[in-house]
């Protein structure tokens, strides 16, 4: 996914002569082909993500496009201020990139487990949050924040992603994604655990439907109703505390909906995610998944036990 | 001091990093490499502490914030008996164990976990000040990378140390000159960083950080040193003690193959 992210971002800095990267010192081995084409566009501030963040808002409010790279919480959590009223109140052209999402950097620790950064960022006024699936997804929202001229945020995997989208998406989708049809169950994805929910599927032969959110700022009303007139169940999946993620955003927006009336039936709605739990241990990124109960369920009614 | 006992323990603190790295994959060897000579004269003759009570309220403290150079703490704590019962070389980052790639403070004889950057001096000063409240006798010391000094919370609590005379507290600088994207001239220059240090009110000390006798003396110095906290600012080489890892960016990330494994063995096996 970083690989994606930075060959489309060098494609888009060919054509927008606005758009400028800074990093928190660090990029090794996947941030040198901007430098290097673009080193007027191009910057390595050290390892100081608040003042990344106040740099880039200047440099915004001078008309430069900006995006800024880091890993995980120190792009994201480290600077929440700095993102909610620097950037985001001020509607300045910042789009934050961490590289590193859930547990993506499982061995390394907590420090590097980004797991609340979905429900923080989401949280703020004007902020579009965005967690592709897979390369293309990645190339999509990439561009697409790239046209943008408000704050966005992009939460990036690693690497080795698997390539789960076979059709181009349209430059200018914004919704929920289908990948697998199935009955009367939908599970609702967001970021890179998708390839892992299809395999799921696909090994288990479950019968459910999986759509993929790259846009978790953007789901929209009228897919929402549309899934809980197919489906009778929803089941969202993240590699995110359940405090506040995506499962939380649908579950929001459906409440909306049937206090507006828009709705009839409230869809039965199952979250997985992580329990509100720190996770202090060692582990791949599938033992930590597993560990925080990142798993399909194998039938509609069966419950989740935590 | 018997600069024999804390040479052989940075040696050792070196060949536990090295098999650490190569047989788990894991990186930032040259961290721990800049940091190991501190680290043995710190916990040979410095740190009062009993792996028998980890936790004994007394104990001195050491927090070390550049947590993605664990191997090195992982070793000194292991050759000082706080990891008894516990299989470092087995565990090291597998699924499940506490032996986290950053420093992790489930595992006895850790103060705080770290890894995220500039987080450790800030918490050393609420400690320090806590036994100054209350009239304790622990000492409070602080590893950080010169990389880290870039972020702004280092410098909140470089200013609040001196202003509060907290003279039990020790800040060591592994001034290795580099950083994870550059060397820190490139990046974000320190220089002159003693000067800062003096400056901000700190009893600052500047020595060669690979001779154990100047890094000795100077914690000495920083015990007799009253009214104002003691920054050691230690001159360091990034990889030191193998040839092909000295003061070379790379060795932030790698992880050493057969054959650079081999000959990194055979060079701090042959160091007196
Ligand atoms: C807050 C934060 N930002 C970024 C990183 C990623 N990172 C890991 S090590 C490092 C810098 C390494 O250089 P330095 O701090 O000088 O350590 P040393 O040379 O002692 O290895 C960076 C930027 C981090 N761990 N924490
Ligand atoms: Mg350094």
């Amino acid at each position: 996914m970083r690989t994606t992210f930075i060959k489309t971002l060098c494609e888009e800095a060919r054509k927008d002569e606005r758009l400028f990267l800074l990093c928190g010192d660090l990029g090794f081995s996947v941030l040198e082909q901007f430098a290097d084409q673009f080193p007027e566009r191009y910057l390595n501030v050290g390892v100081a993500e608040q003042n990344m963040m106040q740099v880039a808002a200047g440099l915004a409010m001078e008309g430069y496009s900006v995006f800024t790279y880091s890993i995980g919480n120190f792009p994201t959590l480290r600077c929440m201020e700095q993102i909610r009223y620097d950037i985001c109140y001020h509607r300045l052209n910042v789009k934050i990139v961490a590289v590193g999402a859930g547990y993506a950097y499982g061995p390394l620790g907590v420090s590097h487990h980004a797991t609340e950064d979905i429900a923080m960022l989401r949280a703020i006024p004007g902020m579009r949050v965005t967690a592709p699936g897979d390369a293309l997804e990645t190339e999509l929202v990439t561009r697409r924040l790239c046209r943008d001229t408000g704050p966005g945020y992009i939460r990036l995997n690693k690497a080795g992603e698997k390539p789960v989208h076979r059709v181009p998406i349209a430059a200018d989708c914004l919704d929920m994604i289908q990948v697998r049809s199935g009955k009367s169950t939908a599970v609702l994805t967001t970021g890179a655990v998708l390839g892992d929910m299809v395999d799921q599927v696909d090994a288990r032969a479950l019968e459910f439907s999986v759509y993929s959110t790259p846009f978790i700022s953007d789901i929209s009303p009228h897919q929402l109703i549309e899934l809980c007139q197919r489906y009778e169940q929803l089941i969202t999946v993240e590699e995110h505390q359940l405090n506040g993620g995506f499962g939380s955003a649908v579950v929001e927006r459906l409440a909306d909906l049937h206090a507006a009336g828009k709705i009839s039936r409230f869809p039965r709605v199952r979250r997985i995610g992580i329990p509100g739990t720190f996770q202090g241990f060692a582990g791949t990124q599938e033992y930590l998944r597993a560990k925080a109960g990142i798993v399909l369920p194998d039938k509609q009614d069966q419950h989740v036990d935590r | 001091m018997q600069e024999n006992i804390s040479t052989q323990l940075a040696k050792r603190i070196r060949l536990t990093a090295l098999e650490l790295c190569y047989h788990k994959k894991a990186s930032h060897l040259g961290g721990a490499y800049s940091i190991a000579d501190i680290l043995a004269v710190l916990y040979a003759h410095h740190m009062r502490i009993d792996p028998e009570q980890p936790d004994d309220p007394a104990r001195d403290r050491l927090f070390y914030s550049k947590g993605h150079a664990c191997t090195a703490l992982y070793a000194v704590l292991q050759e000082s008996g706080f990891f008894d019962g516990l299989d470092l070389h087995e565990d090291f980052t597998t699924n499940g164990s506490y032996f986290t790639s950053h420093v992790n403070h489930q595992l006895p004889g850790i103060e705080l976990s770290t890894g995220s950057l500039g987080h450790a001096l800030g918490v050393a000063c609420g400690v320090a000040l806590a036994a100054k409240r209350k009239s304790r006798g622990y000492r409070s010391y602080v590893i950080a990378s010169d990389g880290e000094l870039d972020e702004g919370s280092n410098w909140e609590a470089i200013l609040f140390a001196p202003h509060h005379a907290l003279d039990n507290l020790v800040l060591v600088i592994d001034y290795n000159k580099l950083q994870s994207f550059g060397r820190t001239d490139d990046v974000l220059r320190l220089d002159p960083l003693g000067d800062k240090f003096k400056a901000f009110g700190w009893h600052t000390i500047e020595i060669d950080g690979h001779d154990h006798a100047l890094i000795d003396a100077a914690f000495r110095e920083a015990k007799q040193t009253s009214g104002r906290p003691t920054a050691i600012i230690a001159h360091t080489v990034k990889g030191k003690g193998v040839s092909f890892m000295e003061d070379t960016l790379a060795w932030h990330y790698k992880s050493p193959n057969d054959a650079e494994y081999a000959q990194a063995k055979a060079e701090l096996e042959a160091a007196v």
